[in-house]
């Protein structure tokens, strides 16, 4: 009986893991795919979505719920601002480059994916079958606030000044133009 | 570990990586170069989440937030950016801005 139930677990996360890890790869697609870059966003959101399932299955709770708040919460509305603000403007053509680019770029990408997919099948996946056993601790907000304030302290202060320094970083680059700059902008458009 | 060892979520995140890079290389769109980086950064931080549980170690985990505050900083700039750019230009298209070709 306890056989049986252990099975009917592993099964149900089989295919929560299918489920997540296709519309995480299709996501992705559609991000790269979809012309307009709201569409793109939107994708987007389902990316991070289906990511943050996955982070669930790997007993990484907090991440999970950290991710769905950073990126949906804010990344993804910050994109959305900008879409909306640029309007029409941010309408782009679907690719560029001479086909010799394009080639050039899906032998490149598909070098990555299959360095990485051979790597692990010949070398790698031998030691990567019995994974540690971990408490149900683990993935905790406890335990990475417990990392991060004994382990980590000056990864954690240096992530709050790289956050200041973009903060202060997005607010000048936002803000309007010094007036000779705006002087010259005409006559840069029409170059 | 119930479901698929961790070779998957490995091979998972490569393609989705692959996929990302690919449109980092060919679109024209920054904005869509941007959300392509944020995806790429994803797939780095799947690899970083899955090693961390095969190990039991939770350090993989504070690289993750890392990795995060780092894509939040990122899309802060890049937008700032493209925005600035539009302001100047009018036209958001990778190939066309050579403003700092010499």
């Amino acid at each position: 009986m306890a056989i049986a139930a252990i099975d009917v677990g592993n099964i149900l996360v089989w295919a929560i893991w299918i489920g997540a890890a296709g519309a995480l790869l299709a996501s992705g697609l559609a991000v790269v795919l979809f012309s307009s870059p709201f569409y793109s966003t939107l994708a987007l959101i389902m990316n991070l979505a289906s990511v943050a399932v996955l982070y669930l299955l790997l007993a990484a709770e907090f991440v999970a719920a950290a991710q769905v708040l950073v990126y949906a919460g804010a990344v993804v509305i910050m994109f959305v601002f900008v879409i909306g603000y640029l309007g029409y403007r941010a309408e782009a053509p679907w690719a560029g480059g001479p086909p010799l680019q394009t080639v050039a770029a899906i032998a490149a990408v598909g070098a990555i994916a299959a360095e990485v997919v051979v790597v692990i099948g010949l070398k790698a996946a031998g030691r990567l079958t019995t994974s540690a056993e971990i408490s149900g601790a683990f993935g905790s907000p406890q335990e990475i606030g417990r990392l991060f304030l004994e382990d980590h302290l000056l990864a954690f202060e240096v992530t709050s000044i790289v956050l200041l320094v973009a903060a202060v970083g997005g607010i000048i680059l936002g803000a309007s133009l010094p007036s000779e700059q705006r002087a010259e902008a005409p006559q840069d458009a029409e170059r | 570990m119930m479901g698929p060892g961790i070779a998957a979520y490995v091979v998972v995140s490569a393609l989705l990586f692959a996929i990302a890079a690919f449109g980092v290389l060919m679109r024209r769109s920054p904005l869509i170069i941007l959300l392509s980086l944020e995806v790429m950064l994803n797939a780095g931080n799947l690899a970083l989440i899955a090693f961390s549980r095969h190990w039991g170690d939770g350090d993989g985990q504070i690289f993750a937030f890392a990795v995060m505050a780092v894509a939040a900083s990122e899309a802060v700039v890049g937008l700032g950016l493209i925005v600035a750019v539009s302001r100047l230009h009018g036209d958001l298209d990778v190939d066309k801005l050579a403003s700092l070709r010499g």
